[in-house]
């Protein structure tokens, strides 16, 4: 499915300013960021000034301001994962990939975010990838975990 | 669904449902809250669905997805009713062995039992269980009962019915009555007495008010808003409904963290739900009162749980908090009169208006009233959430249900209240988790969380995770905030990092009484509460770090070294391929050694070594 357009997202919330952080929240999560076009559009349409619509959208940690790797590591620093050693997971992640927190690897396929709980503290340490969970988490099993969804990619691109 | 449009068709209707369920021979009841699925519950589900209809079952059985049972670290986890057999860590594959023993010949499946550790003995029921049985579960039962998207479900179990009894035999002065007798006090971290506030905006003057509920749950490590709201969103909503009711409002926000995507779709089924069925919107059940509920998804901010930033924020802004000296009370969301609660004080308010407050008020503390859901987590044995009558010791938290450290080692400190919160040595553990009580000893109870660290947590570098936390979370609009914690952070590194002085213990204790004071919000005003707490507990830690540049439980990176011990080294070359650095040398059937130029002290090869022989100095 093509992701919703700009138009689309912003139907039934023009001239709405209190919509700011729902629209944001919109691209964000069909465009994967809100690039400086993005934010022009919803600055008219909705009618806040351009600096504001910039102050939000930097303000809030949802939000990415440049494209993100087409898998998005998220590895838990939050207090229950950190004392069961997400630090070593973080290291891991950031060793393997040869990139820091919210970079892009060169060939484009990844990203690490740090967060603050992903809320399955019972579990920790906690990483999703693009969305699902994996619990109890050790350097090990993300370097398989990586290794995997790098093999997938490189062969889905072959196939092209 | 017909829209019920008076107080008899929704009892008609839950008789109705009540009835229709009466053939249902047998109920397989599947944890589906983000703990378990994570251990992939799903795959568990569907295979069991498969089972059954392969069996040709499925007439007179049911499969019940539902929120979070509290005891993650057994996921996936089932309980079958109507005998309530409990079986944990289910697979995939078991689902044809619990079809066809239990359900079908009425059996059950041992090896898939809980093994109590104390005696290690089978328990069949989650009522045996050490885990559950300590526990007071009045909210968390409820979980399992329904199925967060059936409001059928809710009903069922008496859902609504609270709001109706509030609706129609209660005038809202006897409804806020009933909640200051009660005792109930905020769930969201700060205990402010919720019967007061909702008085406060009752009386404020203005034709439009609102309420919202705080679901923005940023303190890492507590997860119970989640599993209520994802787990029983009605309850939560019916709570809002009752809390409209008693202060005249006629709208009402969710805000909910954008990482809890599960949470923000069940919360949203269940708004369009209870419109559908005519329970929100014009003239509810056929009288004057008028109510309807909208979500918001926060942005990831921590500081948006602030009662005042979360409003900014709802309206669209960016979420600073603004001085209190008008509450919010009076001019709050949009300058009006608004009354925000937290989603576990929501969902205590319809027990308390079907039970009456004296009900509420038997269980806890002096000060303390009813139950509190904790976060267990860290390094302890049964990790999970956990529900007990306030006043509860730490001890009977952490070792009767919690069952003591994990692999049987023993536990420093219990850290309680999140970032505003503090830790607590062992010594400490017969206090009772009681907002003032542990206010008292330097810590709070917060939203709840209650990390265990054992004897591999450094305490400094808990001050130091916790410093650098709310660093990063400070919206930065007030000084001693911004600056305050800065400051603390590059003493704590300091230290950490073998350059402290002696002098700087006491400077720490200075800015951190300075920042309390003169913070313009919550954040601020607690940020020094974690460095103060291991200070006043732990100073010995930070004493070693800075006369003998050590750090006891081998964390702190500048101050260690890493070497592989000859006579445990095995050679199997694991550490070698682990290690991202390139840092481990050593040929096939050699001891390995460390190269100390590339090392990184990250600590990877420990971890990785199953012969512990990575020695930390
Ligand atoms: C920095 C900061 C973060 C907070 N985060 C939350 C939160 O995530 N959830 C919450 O319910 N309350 C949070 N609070 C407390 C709220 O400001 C507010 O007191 C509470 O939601 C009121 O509801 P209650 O009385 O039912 O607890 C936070 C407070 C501060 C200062
Ligand atoms: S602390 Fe990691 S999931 Fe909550």
């Amino acid at each position: 499915m093509p992701p919703p357009t700009l138009d689309s997202i912003l139907d039934e919330r023009r001239s709405q300013p209190q919509e700011l952080i729902e629209v944001l929240q919109d691209v964000q999560k069909h465009y994967g960021y809100i690039s400086e076009d993005s934010m022009k559009t919803v600055s008219n349409e909705l009618g806040v000034p351009l600096m504001d619509v910039y102050s939000v959208a930097s303000f809030y940690k949802a939000f990415a301001l440049q494209p993100r790797g087409k898998n998005v590591i998220r590895i838990c620093t939050g207090t229950a994962c950190h004392v069961r050693g997400a630090k070593l997971i973080l290291n891991q992640a950031v060793g393997q990939l040869g990139i820091e927190p919210d970079e892009v690897s060169d060939d484009g396929l990844f990203t690490i975010e740090h967060v603050n709980c992903l809320g399955a503290c019972a579990l920790g340490p906690v990483v999703t990838d693009n969305g699902s969970y994996h619990n109890h988490m050790s350097p090990g099993k993300l370097r398989k975990l990586i290794k995997s969804l790098h093999k997938a990619d490189t062969e889905e691109n072959s196939n092209d | 669904m017909t829209k019920i449009k008076t107080i008899k068709s929704l009892e008609a209707l839950r008789k109705r449902i009540l009835k229709d369920r009466k053939k249902i021979q047998s109920t397989l009841v599947m944890c589906g809250g983000t703990g378990c699925q994570a251990s992939r519950c799903q795959d568990v589900i569907d295979a069991v669905k498969n089972e059954l209809a392969k069996q040709g079952l499925t007439k007179n059985v049911c499969i019940r997805t539902t929120g979070c049972h509290g005891f993650c670290e057994q996921g996936p986890l089932m309980v079958i009713e109507p005998d309530n057999i409990f079986y944990c860590h289910i697979l995939p594959d078991d689902a044809h062995e619990i079809v066809t023993k239990t359900i079908r010949d009425n059996e059950v499946v041992e090896r898939l039992l809980y093994i109590d550790p104390g005696s290690g003995k089978q328990v069949q029921t989650e009522s045996e269980i050490p885990f559950y049985r300590a526990q007071d579960r009045h909210l968390l039962a409820q979980n399992r009962l329904v199925d967060p998207c059936s409001i059928e479900d809710y009903i069922a179990i008496g859902g609504y019915a609270a709001f109706a009894k509030a609706l129609f035999e209660i005038p809202p002065e006897s409804i806020v009555r009933e909640i200051k007798d009660s005792g109930l006090r905020g769930r969201g971290g700060g205990g402010f007495p919720t019967g007061r506030k909702w008085s406060e905006c009752a009386s404020a003057t203005g034709d439009e008010k609102y309420v919202i509920c705080n679901a923005d749950e940023g303190d890492p490590g507590a997860y119970m808003d989640r599993c209520v709201l994802e787990g029983n969103p009605h309850l939560v909503l019916e709570g809002m409904m009752i809390g409209a009711l008693a202060i005249g409002a006629h709208q009402g926000y969710v805000y909910v963290r954008n990482e809890y995507p599960l949470a923000v779709k069940h919360a949203r089924v269940a708004i369009e739900q209870a419109r559908e069925i005519g329970l929100l919107g014009a003239n509810i059940l056929g009288s004057s009162f008028s109510f309807d509920t909208d979500i918001a998804r926060g942005g990831g901010a921590f500081v948006c749980g602030e009662s005042t930033a979360l409003m900014s924020s709802l309206e669209g802004k960016v979420g600073e908090p603004r001085p209190k000296d008008v509450h919010t009370v009076t001019d709050g969301l949009w300058h009006k009169p608004t009354t925000l609660n937290n989603v576990e004080t929501w969902a205590n308010v319809p027990a308390i208006i079907l039970n009456g407050s004296s009900w509420f008020a038997s269980k806890g503390s002096k000060g303390s009233k009813g139950t509190k859901i904790l976060a267990l987590t860290g390094h302890i044995k049964n990790t999970g959430l956990v529900e007990v009558a306030m006043g509860t010791t730490i001890n009977t938290i952490v070792f009767d249900i919690g069952g003591g450290g994990s692999n049987g080692n023993s536990i420093k400190a219990v850290q309680t209240g999140g970032p505003s919160g503090g830790c607590l040595p062992a010594d400490k553990f017969g206090l009772a988790v009681d907002f003032d009580e542990l206010a008292k000893a330097g810590s709070m109870v917060g939203s709840g969380g209650m990390v265990v660290m054992g004897q591999e947590t450094c305490m400094v570098d808990v001050a130091k995770y916790f410093l650098t936390f709310l660093q990063d979370e400070s919206c930065g609009k007030c000084v001693p905030c911004r600056l305050g914690i800065d400051r603390m952070l590059e003493i704590v590194t300091d230290i950490t990092e073998g350059n402290g002085t002696h002098q700087q213990i006491s400077l720490l204790e200075e800015l951190g009484s300075t920042v309390s004071q003169t913070a313009l919000c919550g954040l601020g005003k607690t940020a020094a509460n974690p460095v103060l707490s291991t200070l006043r507990y732990f100073r010995d830690e930070y004493e070693t770090h800075i006369n003998e540049k050590k750090c006891s439980a081998g964390v702190c990176q500048a101050l260690v070294t890493y070497s592989v011990d000859s006579e445990k080294c095995t050679c199997c070359g694991i550490c070698k391929r682990a290690c991202p650095h390139g840092a481990v040398v050593g040929k096939k059937k050699q001891v390995h050694a460390v190269n100390l130029d590339l090392c990184q002290k990250c600590g990877i090869c420990k971890s990785e070594c199953d012969f512990d022989a990575i020695q930390v100095q």
